[in-house]
């Protein structure tokens, strides 16, 4: 394998109560996923403040997935469907702003699915890689 | 005086770029705004920029220095490149004098190294006016919009260009152009001179005075109520200082780069909330202190500290961009006719 | 120019003023030229008299200034409200930003403002009079003998050339008559930016918001902006500047800003009418109100008082973020 070769950072927002427990079930199960993605435990999906994902792309994030419950399922009863609704706006906005589409994702793992959290994470890095570092959101102060 | 057709102006700009880096009025979607001269790039009829040249001495942003903590060492990283010669082409009468302003603020000791640098290495080639706006009342602060100051001084009348080289610098800018340009008498400029100051006479803002302000005269002025009225509808946007040629305040910042520290300073405006906010809080609470700062600031501070000499020189800007049009002019008028009551 | 004429304005609030119902009166004022005018609180006859204007230069929402006014102690006061305006009015309601009490509210029609920058770059420089006559505004400048007449519609601000309604959504009394919500072509900008390439609008955004110089003026006119104290202004929120250092802050501030106003935001245009550098901000907020309307239904901000805005609301079948591009290969 090269050594240059280019690895994505990619940020992963994941609920407390389902995703969260999903990337440990992922573990315990010893099911691989890139160690490039770097996960931040949050209350709850809906903690996300549009600003948390901006910050991250500035920080020198290729990538930003938000995981929480599946719609239903929420802790909070519903706070993952506020975070539908904000996500979908935000990353319709930021494709508008010409920021690829595909660097942003919301994906709902539960507990249970660690498998679907690792398949998650691999796909999610691939696409990532495929579009290459993060150009548009990147803040050059950061990257030294 | 030397002249040279407007039509080969393509030539003598290009031939300053190929000797140092030349910035001039360019038309842009908001307005006139300095940018650098390239081939094809055509110099703006405006009569004036948007935003002031204030950034060429004073960016509103610019790095001092970085840190680099390793350990319990903090290595301190001068990031300053080394400066190269420019020339600003095109500047008004009002925004040459700005400049004086700006040097009585950074020039004094202790001097500011970076902006000093900047001076040293500018060469301002200032433009007299031939179409002065409603906007325009530079003739208040003494400044004759025919006749500005600055390293060489051009006149643009319909289809030539004169120029004078008033200091060294403009000397070294006019012997790189000198088998472009041909000496002349300079008739054309006084007709010229002559018809926009008959403009200038009938602009809306002719008569304004400022006669009332000046040096020490902060107690007659700073608790008027008049105050109240005038800064009731400011919504404490940085508009106008940051359009402003003149204002100079700025704040220092640091920034987290994850991997150290980039220390850098910005305009700051009087307007703002958290203006020269301090650890036991902030000194000016109201919208009123904070707008009653800046025009004092202008009118009646800066003279104080500076000869006599206003911080104002009355080209317009805020005139134009003020989002609810209250604005210096206003601030003259209220307070200046209470004065003569 | 305006149906309803200065005198009709002008008399309604000495009425008011002298009957008792209000105390003050919110309205504009004239300038030292030909169209700087500015908003004021009127409390005399006589101040009125002199000093109230109405003309087509009067674009300034006075809903926000409502907020501090009705913390004054004293009667109501008395706001001139165009159609546009109250929409914010009612947005502010619903937020509780003010007390509807100690207010009188009286709807006005309007005819469409006029964009100064337009018309500078119309008429040229030197502009000492403006008369309003029928659709032409007849410009008088110190460089013509003959005023110069213009066409109001060409030199409109946007947001009144693709008015989203002439009908007062809020008052205590109309004055004129009133209007209807028109079948507007405010989201045809939105829609050509969507159907670029993203390297296309990528670039577009990246020289427009480059021209940004964080005056705020956007934010601190903005109606929807009414935050005590801005992110944007907090050292300790961590994302503070007062400068945007790059072009990622650029872009973080105006995302950042469309997004809060997103779904609480009523088109009311003011941001692009006081941005000195036209960057042309209202793309931004339509792009949430376009992408609103057609993910949730049709919302209007403002509208009505109370009704609960698209975010603060949700539907269990709403659209996934994965189905906004039309679902993932």
């Amino acid at each position: 394998m090269p050594v240059n070769e280019y690895k994505p950072l990619i940020v992963a927002f994941c609920c407390n109560w389902c995703s969260y427990a999903g990337a440990d079930l992922a573990g315990n199960n010893r099911l691989n996923y890139p160690a490039d993605v770097k996960i931040i435990r949050v209350p709850c999906s809906c903690r996300v403040n549009p600003m948390f994902i901006l910050r991250a792309f500035q920080r020198g994030a290729d990538g930003v997935i938000i995981c929480g419950c599946h719609p239903g399922d929420c802790h909070y009863t519903s706070g993952n469907y506020y975070t539908r609704r904000r996500m979908a706006l935000l990353f319709s906005m930021l494709d508008y702003l010409g920021i690829e589409r595909e660097r942003t994702r919301v994906e709902w793992v539960s507990a249970a699915e660690g498998a679907k959290f690792a398949a998650t994470m691999n796909d999610f890095a691939k696409t990532v890689a495929a579009l290459g570092e993060n150009k548009r959101l990147e803040d050059l102060r950061c990257k030294k | 005086m030397r002249k040279c057709s407007l039509s080969e102006m393509n030539k003598v700009f290009a031939r300053i770029a190929s000797a140092q880096k030349l910035y001039l009025p360019v038309d842009g979607e908001a307005g006139a705004e300095y940018k650098l001269w390239e081939e094809g790039t055509e110099w703006s009829n405006a009569l004036n920029t948007v935003k002031s040249p204030k950034d060429f001495f004073f960016p509103q942003l610019e790095n001092l220095m970085e840190f680099k903590v390793t350990g319990k060492s903090i290595e301190v990283i001068d990031t300053r490149k080394a400066s190269e010669d420019f020339v600003v082409f095109g500047v008004r009468a009002c925004d040459v004098k700005s400049f004086e302003v700006l040097d009585r603020v950074f020039l004094v000791d202790p001097v500011d190294s970076y902006y000093a640098t900047r001076r040293e290495h500018g060469t301002i080639v200032s433009l007299a006016c031939t179409r002065p706006t409603e906007t325009c009342f530079c003739r208040t602060f003494g400044i004759d919009a025919t006749e500005p100051q600055g390293d060489v001084v051009t006149w643009k009348t319909e289809t030539q260009l004169f120029f004078e080289a008033k200091t060294q610098k403009g000397q070294a800018f006019m012997s790189l152009i000198e088998d472009l340009t041909e000496e002349c008498d300079g008739s054309e400029v006084e007709a010229q001179k002559e018809k926009t100051g008959k403009i200038l006479a009938r602009l809306p803002l002719a008569n304004l005075s400022a006669d009332a302000f000046g040096a020490d005269k902060t107690d007659k002025f700073f608790n008027a109520p008049e105050w109240k009225t005038l800064s009731e509808a400011c919504l404490g946007c940085g508009t106008c200082t940051f359009v402003c040629p003149t204002c100079q305040c700025y704040d220092i910042k640091d920034f987290s780069t994850g991997s150290g520290v980039v220390r850098f300073r910005c305009w700051d405006s009087c307007m703002y909330s958290d203006f020269t906010k301090m650890a036991h809080g902030n000194p000016r609470l109201t919208q009123l202190e904070r707008f009653r700062q800046r025009f004092m600031h202008k009118l009646v501070y800066y003279p104080t500290n500076n000869d006599g000499m206003f911080s104002c020189v009355g080209c317009g800007r805020c005139l134009s961009s003020c989002p609810i049009s209250m604005n210096i002019v206003k601030v003259m008028k209220t307070l200046g006719d209470k004065a003569d009551d | 120019m305006q149906k309803i004429t200065r005198d009709a304005l002008v008399n309604k609030a000495l009425a008011l003023l002298d009957n008792g119902t209000v105390d003050r009166v919110l309205g504009w004022k004239k300038g030292e030229l030909a169209y700087d005018v500015t908003p004021a609180v009127f409390t005399d006859g006589k101040s009125i008299g002199e000093g109230f204007v109405w003309n087509d230069f009067c674009g300034a929402n006075f809903s926000k200034y409502l907020i501090a006014e009705t913390k004054k102690t004293g009667s109501k006061v008395l706001v001139f409200l165009k159609p546009c305006d109250t929409y914010s009015f009612n947005q502010l309601l619903t937020e509780h930003r003010f007390d509807r009490e100690k207010v009188y509210a009286v709807g006005i029609p309007c005819e469409g403002m006029t964009d100064v920058h337009k018309l500078r770059a119309a008429v040229g420089e030197g502009i000492c009079n403006v008369e309003a006559d029928g659709d032409m505004l007849a410009v008088s400048t110190v460089y013509t003998d003959e005023p110069v007449n213009v066409p109001a519609a060409e030199v409109m601000l946007e947001r009144c050339l693709v008015c989203k309604s002439k009908k007062h959504v809020a008052y205590d009394e109309l004055l004129g008559e009133e209007g209807e919500v028109a079948e507007s072509a405010r989201f045809d900008q939105v829609a050509e930016l969507e159907a670029l390439t993203p390297d296309e609008r990528f670039a577009f955004w990246q020289n427009e918001l480059s021209r940004c110089i964080r005056c705020n003026a956007c934010r601190d006119v903005c109606p929807a902006c009414t935050c005590e104290k801005c992110v944007f202004n907090n050292p300790s929120s961590g994302v503070e500047n007062k400068a945007a250092a790059n072009s990622f802050e650029e872009k973080m501030f105006h995302i950042i800003r469309a997004f809060h106003v997103a779904g609480r935001c009523t088109d009311c245009g003011e941001c692009s009418r006081v941005c000195p550098q036209r960057i042309p901000l209202h793309l931004l907020n339509r792009k949430f109100i376009s992408d609103i309307d057609n993910f949730y239904g049709e919302y209007q901000a403002g509208a009505e008082v109370g009704s609960r805005a698209p975010l603060v609301n949700y539907d269990q079948d709403d659209l996934e973020p994965s189905e906004v591009f039309g679902g993932r290969e």
